[in-house]
């Protein structure tokens, strides 16, 4: 990952900390000496120093008292009746287990031998008798200061591995969590590529596909800074909003300004979300890119070859408030056979063992010398696992190819319907009209729709319901109230000018209306929907449509196909200002 | 070997005197205790001519002197030790008088106290 940010520690140390108390300096010794003078001589000395003293008569009771009071710390001398020093201290280490328990040997023996048999006994230190108190207090002292470091240090050791543990069981769950989420899309569509690295732990890199009520299918690839958990909060509101708003037929612009919004709302200042967004219409062959902050895409052309660069022009997803989020897209023609390819960062930053970077242009190279399109994905992902060092982790390589087809050929997974209530509203009408103010910048499609889903036997439906609609409501709005004339949208001079009066219309639009009316009849098994759509426009002169004859029609023939091969009926009434459309299955 | 004189290092045992405070005479009073036990240990050992029993009695005895800086005590406990540690008690019964003669001037050195 290439932006930087800081790491926050999500966990309160201290509340932890509590489990052994604060350490408080009084030390329990555990004395075993067989010699009473001497116990007594060492007692006495302890006790003025400070400590709190157990005392034993032999290696029997020293183990028996160490179990018992748990000392810090244990003197044992060497030889004792029953069980001698070596022993006791050889089953007080046992016993001790992971604790730091200091033992050291009271001892009057001097020779090598002896001093290397306490050693291997699991003595610390000796402590040659008589006693001097001096030297006691000093090596005790020694002795508890490194007993007080080791337990800090246990403590902090346990601490890290709980919160490590923690960590990962979270970030796992996180990443099963958003796994979900992310591919309830269309990703494994036949024209779909994608490569998102396997890693257990959430890169950032977030790839979503699904198809729009109208049939389009909407892809993005997304680049959040940070790994884990910082990443994944953002992932899952991006994910949502991307596919519950794609459902509900909003357009690509709605669905950016909502992401953008939700991920500027959620997201911590430091962490944003780079993103490359298509929204292609294979009916109409147009590709709408919106660029924010990931490297540039590219939309190869079948019929020349050519790879045309989609480049950011926007600052990243949850950076800025929805009043100066840019939701301008560049909108491009494409035709079977074209392919898009987006990128994160991952494959331009991928690093060999001479740290240089695979750059853009080694890139570009692959698409020059490419022999057949269906094999760039693969030369692309084999040039970059070449070219990567093996020690160098490339865990942020993501690639995404999309290759345009024919709509015939577009298969993609809904959501199926699973109804709970398979009857729903079953008798009703609804009446929607909008005045000026509202038609220059809103959509009613999503709240129709929205509408219509509501009867389950609808939601089969929903996309050829809601690509009717569109057009309708798209000829009403754009040839009725607007007055364009769709012969414009012929040459690509003309496509762009044609958009460019709509643009202009809408934002001065004082006078026309548009009038929505649903009538939905079901019975047990089918039902009826009609739709009619009146705008305020001069309409047109049908009769020769009806005839046969496409004479001077304001539809793009196209459209008027499309629709009659979904509607049962469709019907234009008054000066052709009105269109009636009907929908009839089952046994109704 | 003579005893030498003193039989006390009185600046050490004055540091004891310091450490144990109110306890020094319970301190005296079980040096008095082991020590006779000891003196009958040591007897029995050089007697049974077990060699064992004669260092350890020995040993613990030395111990015992050396925290009532008795030193001469200490040393002749320390050559009985040494003996034994050898594996024999030739000479033993020698050192052995010594030893009561030298605890006994031990004793009355610490009961001046």
């Amino acid at each position: 990952m290439s932006h930087t940010f800081a790491m926050k520690n999500p966990f309160v140390v201290d509340e932890l900390r509590v489990a052994d108390g604060p350490s408080v300096p009084i030390t329990k010794i555990l004395i075993a000496d067989d010699n009473n003078t001497d116990r007594l001589l060492l007692k006495a000395i302890l006790c003025q120093q400070g400590h709190e003293v157990f005392v034993a008569k032999d290696g029997h009771e020293a183990i028996e008292v160490f179990r018992e009071m748990q000392p810090d710390l244990v003197l044992l001398d060497v030889l004792m009746p029953n069980v001698d020093g070596f022993e006791a201290a050889e089953k007080i280490r046992q016993l001790a287990g992971e604790a730091f328990i200091p033992i050291i040997f009271l001892t009057s023996l001097q020779s090598t031998d002896a001093l290397v048999r306490c050693l291997d006994a699991g003595g610390d230190d000796f402590l040659p008798k008589p006693y001097n108190s001096v030297v006691l207090k000093a090596k005790l002292d020694a002795f508890i200061r490194m007993g007080e470091m080791h337990r800090t240090m246990q403590r902090q050791r346990d601490l890290i591995a709980i919160h490590n543990e923690r960590l990962l069981r979270e970030q796992e769950i996180a990443k099963r969590v958003f796994d979900k989420v992310a591919h309830s899309g269309c990703l494994n569509a036949d024209n779909i590529r994608y490569l998102l690295s396997p890693i257990a732990i959430f890169n950032g890199d977030v790839a979503l596909a699904g198809v729009s009520p109208a049939g389009n299918l909407m892809v993005l690839l997304g680049d959040f800074t940070g790994h884990g958990l910082d990443a994944a909060i953002g992932a899952m509101p991006l994910a949502q909003t991307f596919y519950s708003m794609l459902e509900k037929g909003f357009s690509l612009q709605d669905i950016l300004r909502e992401i953008n919004e939700k991920l500027y709302d959620v997201l911590p200042v430091d962490v944003f979300c780079c993103a490359i967004v298509a929204d292609i219409d294979f009916s109409n062959g147009v590709m709408q890119i919106w660029n924010g902050g990931l490297p540039d895409g590219v939309l190869y052309r079948s019929f020349d070859g050519k790879s045309i660069p989609l480049t950011s022009q926007h600052i990243p997803f949850g950076i800025r408030n929805t009043a100066h989020f840019d939701d301008s897209v560049a909108t491009f023609e494409v035709q079977p056979d074209d392919r898009l390819f987006l990128w994160s960062d991952g494959i331009q930053e991928a690093t060999n063992n001479q740290s240089e970077m695979f750059g853009e242009e080694r890139l570009l190279k692959i698409f020059e010398k490419n022999t057949d399109p269906e094999q760039l994905f693969d030369e692309v992902n084999e040039a970059v696992a070449e070219f990567i060092s093996d020690e160098a982790v490339s865990d942020d390589v993501s690639i995404v190819e999309v290759k345009i087809v024919a709509p015939i050929d577009f298969h993609a997974d809904r959501p199926d319907f699973i109804g709970s209530n398979p009857a729903g509203p079953r008798d009703w009408s609804l009446k929607y009209e909008l005045r000026p103010q509202t038609l220059s910048n809103f959509d009613p499609l999503p709240m129709l729709l929205y509408v219509l889903r509501q009867v389950p036997y609808l939601r089969n439906f929903g996309g050829q319901i809601f690509t009717v609609l569109t057009e309708l409501y798209t000829n009403a709005l754009e040839h009725g109230v607007l007055q364009l004339n769709s012969s414009l949208k012929n040459s690509t001079a003309g496509f762009d000018h044609y958009y460019q009066l709509r643009e202009q219309r809408l934002l001065h639009l004082q006078d026309g209306t548009i009038g929505i009316q649903l009538d939905y009849k079901g019975t047990g098994n089918g039902g009826r929907l009609k739709v009619t759509i009146e705008d305020s426009g001069e309409g047109f002169d049908y009769k020769n449509l009806e005839n046969g004859l496409s004479g001077d029609v304001p539809y793009a023939g196209r459209g008027i196909n499309l629709m009659r091969s979904i509607c049962h009926s469709i019907e234009y009434l008054g000066s052709g200002n009105v269109v009636c459309a009907s929908f009839v299955w089952g046994d109704s | 070997m003579n005893a030498p004189q003193p039989s006390l290092n009185y600046v050490a045992l004055k540091e004891v005197q310091g450490v144990m405070g109110d306890d020094f005479p319970l301190l005296v009073e079980v040096f008095f205790t082991d020590s006779v036990k000891l003196l009958t240990a040591i007897q029995s050992a050089l007697d049974e001519g077990n060699t064992d029993s004669l260092r350890w009695a020995a040993h613990s005895f030395k111990g015992s002197a050396g925290n009532m800086s008795a030193t001469a005590l200490a040393a002749l406990c320390h050559e009985l030790e040494g003996l034994a540690s050898s594996g024999t008690i030739v000479g033993g019964g020698h050192l052995m008088t010594q030893l009561v003669d030298e605890y006994e001037r031990v004793k009355s050195a610490l009961e001046d106290i």
